[in-house]
């Protein structure tokens, strides 16, 4: 052998340690990326579901209340005006007066006053006015309490703080602490969440109102960007020449859908309500703009899913004497259909989750009514969040992550049943 | 009577069309002895469609043209003094008669004047309406009969059927240039109104944002600043952050998942890096804003920085968590197009796999990675939410990543979130940044789409 290859094979020899360890650390750094990703999603989550499990439950607080005759329907009439227009926040201040009788002053029995939620007089009046037969009686209630007690029974304010640095005094926590020692405050289902609109108080607002508009909006979206993305399908897949025009048409939907979603909010607002004078904060103008913006998802997928099927079905149709039309709307489409399906699901789940081009066109009011038709102002579920995260009230930040896992739980709701829909009629041909 | 009864109408009238066409069809048939060139049902179609067709197109051009003509009407017979103001005040009278009609909310009390145009608008409404009705209902009929008489054994009623209907279909596929034209119309229509109050120059090169426009005329500074340099440096600055975090996530999660990883650990943690696509961009905002943003700044303080608490890192950090798996999928596709006798040959003069993947495959695959690095920095520059919550207003000129800064898209949104007049610099600026991102993204993702493209067809 001579020395020259024997040169060789020992570089060679001295190289591969360093070569493995290379191999080795690439591969690490690979394994890490995965896990960099992994790792934000736990986090990510576990931050949310802490932050927001708490909003599921409420604090209420059991008083004796009592509904005299006198302070409610002073006629004995029960006429719904009457009891409709009674003081029932009175009535409540009242019964919290009878429960601690010792609280004298102004400014203390403000401090009291300010343990309910002032929604529960609200809540106290539709109760009698759905049960008139109440009045006159002294029934004992759960009654919302106010979002700071809220947030100290539930443990986000700290009961050893200085005074000062809490939203609760000294003298109010000693109620707090001798309600809950008999067993006067306990957290109940906070069904409100789910069933009101927005609130300035966090513990009487809820999602309801923010998802009917999503639903309106995705209602809009959906009957228009479906047709229109199948019919766009279609034709480019089955009848377009292949020239610059459909060429243009092509570039252009890949384009599109590449396009910031803000830019669709600035095409909403300058063409449907400045150009077209549609009413702003309306649902059915938010559909418009989602439409434009997920057509493009909905024709790519539309597409794929009509050229997954095998130009066999296509000739043995023609074959027997079908239309060109007859084939595409007989043999064709329903093999592609679940493809098409899923697309448009998926579509709408990008769609339910945007909210940047909503807040061009004014769906970021504050809206409380829940509303009836898509022409109703109205706000989406993803504008709810973008709201609530600006608010200031630690109550609001529980609010938001829970509001947060609900947009979650409808995503992959949609998400699931498009992977199902795919596992269940996907053919391979 | 609102006009969607018309609509009702003229949806009964195609349906009677229908089943008239076919009877028609079918008579004929036993009538003659003959056979009919097509199936019932595509007759029906047939005297449907031109019932249907003609009079919904006259329907939409009224509809187009009534409130111009209403609005004309009643302004001419208001008083002089009325119409000598300007054109805004007399926008603002008319919509006052309107909201009159409408029983909304009227600001002041109605002059004598008002409510008589207010009821000269509600009767020529009417007219409008009954005329509409009657003109629809002429329409369709006469096509509808036109039509019915057409109808014979002979008549090719099928390829007319599906002549129209694939002229439908070419009309549906038009929607999406329609789209891009009027984005790029509305938009620009917009944004030349803003420079011709402010000078392209000066919003391209000025370096000082402030768009404050003054209420009153005598106000101090009222001028406003339209500089949009901050701007631009705030939203390079946090879309270069966002791809520094997710260029080389995304691209190693890639590499280790297309080359490495066995099945079982692919088929997981592929869905898994997939799941953070589909998380709303308003949720990344949040997160930003209440979770990154105090935990940098309490890391900072540990280290003696001091971290602004909207600061262009937190932002930028959690964009370039998002944007990981736009590049780790387009990556992956792209690598597992690479033809696998390019590794079997590397691999035969005897390079281990990491040396195969850095220069083997990175190189062949390098075009489609670009474009689809680039496809991601259209995303990271059009991105809003998260910039919103997360990022400041405050337009700072600055390199630091450690402090405040704001982008194009913020500055969009502030500008047009509430009420705004569509003759002031403010809300215009705003369409002229839109332009500006517009074009930006849009050569972006011409260039990057056909990267990809030539890429594809290279190894196909």
């Amino acid at each position: 052998m001579s020395s020259h290859a024997q040169g060789v094979k020992e570089r060679v020899a001295r190289g591969i340690a360093r070569r493995y360890r290379r191999e080795r650390n690439f591969r690490l750094a690979g394994l890490g990326a995965v896990l960099v990703g992994m790792a934000f999603l736990a986090f990510f989550f576990y931050t949310l579901i802490g932050n927001g499990y708490t909003a599921f439950l409420q604090t209420h607080i059991l008083l004796e209340v009592e509904l005299s005759e006198s302070s409610i329907d002073p006629d004995g009439e029960r006429d719904p005006q009457t009891l409709g227009r009674a003081n029932y926040q009175g009535v409540i201040r009242n019964a919290l007066m009878a429960r601690f009788p010792q609280v004298e002053g102004r400014n203390d029995l403000r401090d009291l006053f300010a343990l309910v939620s002032p929604g529960a007089g609200f809540e106290l009046r539709n109760q009698v006015l759905a049960n008139p037969e109440l009045v006159g009686q002294t029934i004992r209630q759960w009654l919302v309490a106010d979002d700071d007690v809220d947030m100290l029974v539930k443990g986000h304010m700290d009961r050893t703080a200085e005074e000062s640095e809490r939203r609760i005094n000294d003298s109010q926590l000693g109620w707090i602490e001798q309600l809950e020692a008999d067993g006067s405050v306990a957290r109940h289902f906070n069904h409100r969440f789910f069933t009101s609109g927005d609130s300035r108080d966090p513990e009487m607002s809820g999602i309801w109102s923010a998802v009917v508009g999503s639903f309106f909006m995705l209602l809009v979206t959906l009957a228009l960007s479906f047709p229109l993305g199948v019919a766009t399908a279609i034709y480019l897949e089955e009848f377009a020449p292949k020239n610059r025009w459909t060429d243009l048409i092509e570039v252009n939907i890949n384009n599109l859908a590449a396009v910031p979603s803000i830019v669709f909010g600035l095409l909403g607002l300058a063409l449907f309500i400045n150009f077209f004078g549609l009413p702003r904060s309306a649902p059915v103008v938010g559909g418009l703009v989602l439409t434009l913006m997920t057509l493009p998802v909905v024709i790519i997928a539309a597409r794929a899913s009509l050229m997954s099927v095998p130009p066999s079905i296509r000739e043995a149709a023609l074959g027997v004497g079908a239309s060109k039309m007859q084939t595409i709307f007989h043999h064709v489409m329903p093999l592609a259909l679940p493809g098409m399906l899923t697309g448009t699901i998926i579509g709408m789940a990008r769609a339910l989750g945007e909210s940047a081009p909503l807040l061009m066109i004014g769906m970021v009011a504050f809206i409380v009514d829940v509303p009836e038709s898509p022409l109703d102002p109205a706000t989406a579920l993803p504008v709810q969040v973008y709201l609530w995260a600006d608010s200031p009230e630690r109550a609001f930040v529980e609010r938001t992550s829970a509001a947060i896992l609900v947009l979650l739980a409808f995503l992959l709701v949609m998400n699931a049943s498009a992977i199902l829909l795919r596992k269940r009629f996907e053919r391979r041909w | 009577m609102p006009s969607s009864t018309v609509l009702v109408a003229l949806l009964g009238m195609t349906v009677v069309a229908y089943v008239l066409g076919r009877r028609r069809s079918v008579r004929a048939a036993s009538n003659t002895g003959l056979t009919c060139h097509s199936l019932p049902g595509y007759y029906g179609s047939y005297v449907a469609i031109w019932c249907a067709l003609p009079a919904l197109l006259l329907y939409c051009l009224w509809q187009l043209a009534e409130p111009g003509f209403i609005r004309t009407q009643v302004l001419a017979t208001m008083s002089a003094a009325t119409l000598e103001l300007p054109e805004a005040e007399l926008g603002l009278v008319y919509n006052d008669i309107r909201n009159l009609v409408e029983g909304n909310i009227v600001s002041g009390e109605p002059s004598d004047e008002i409510l008589a145009a207010a009821s000269r608008y509600m009767s020529l409404q009417r007219i409008s309406n009954l005329g509409l009705m009657l003109a629809v209902l002429i329409i369709g009929l006469t096509t509808l009969g036109w039509a019915f008489r057409r109808v014979e054994p002979g008549l090719r009623a099928r390829n007319k059927v599906e002549r129209s209907m694939e002229l439908l279909l070419m009309a549906a596929s038009t929607v999406a240039i329609f789209t891009t034209i009027g984005i790029f119309l509305s938009v620009l229509f917009e944004a030349l109104r803003f420079f011709q109050q402010v000078s392209p120059l000066e919003f391209l090169f000025g370096l000082s944002w402030s768009p404050q426009t003054a209420i009153r005329p005598d106000q101090v500074g009222s001028s406003g600043a339209f500089g949009a340099v901050p701007l631009f440096a705030g939203t390079l600055l946090i879309s270069g952050i966002a791809m520094l975090v997710a260029v080389p996530v995304g691209l190693m999660s890639a590499i280790y998942l297309s080359e490495y990883a066995n099945p079982q650990v692919r088929s997981f943690a592929k869905p898994m890096l997939e799941v953070l696509a589909g998380i709303p961009t308003v949720v990344y905002g949040y997160f930003a804003a209440l979770t990154v943003g105090p935990l940098l700044r309490q890391f900072g303080e540990g280290l003696g920085l001091s971290v602004s608490s909207e600061s262009a890192l937190g932002a930028g950090l959690v964009m370039g968590i998002m944007i990981i798996p736009f590049v780790s999928s387009l990556s992956d596709d792209v690598i597992n197009a690479v033809p696998q006798d390019l590794r079997d040959g590397s691999y035969g003069l005897g390079a281990t796999q990491s040396e195969t993947i850095r220069q083997v495959i990175l190189p062949a695959a390098l075009p489609g990675i670009v474009g689809g690095i680039l496809l991601a920095a259209s995303r990271a520059i059009g991105e809003t939410m998260i910039v919103v919550m997360a990022a400041g207003l405050a337009a700072n000129l600055t390199a630091n990543p450690l402090e405040a800064v704001t982008t194009v898209t913020v500055q969009i949104v502030t500008l047009l979130i509430g009420d705004q007049e569509f003759d002031s610099a403010k809300t215009l600026a705003a369409f002229a940044l839109g332009l500006l991102l517009f074009v930006t993204t849009l050569i972006l993702n011409i260039i990057a789409l056909r990267v990809v493209r030539r890429y594809r067809e290279q190894y196909e």
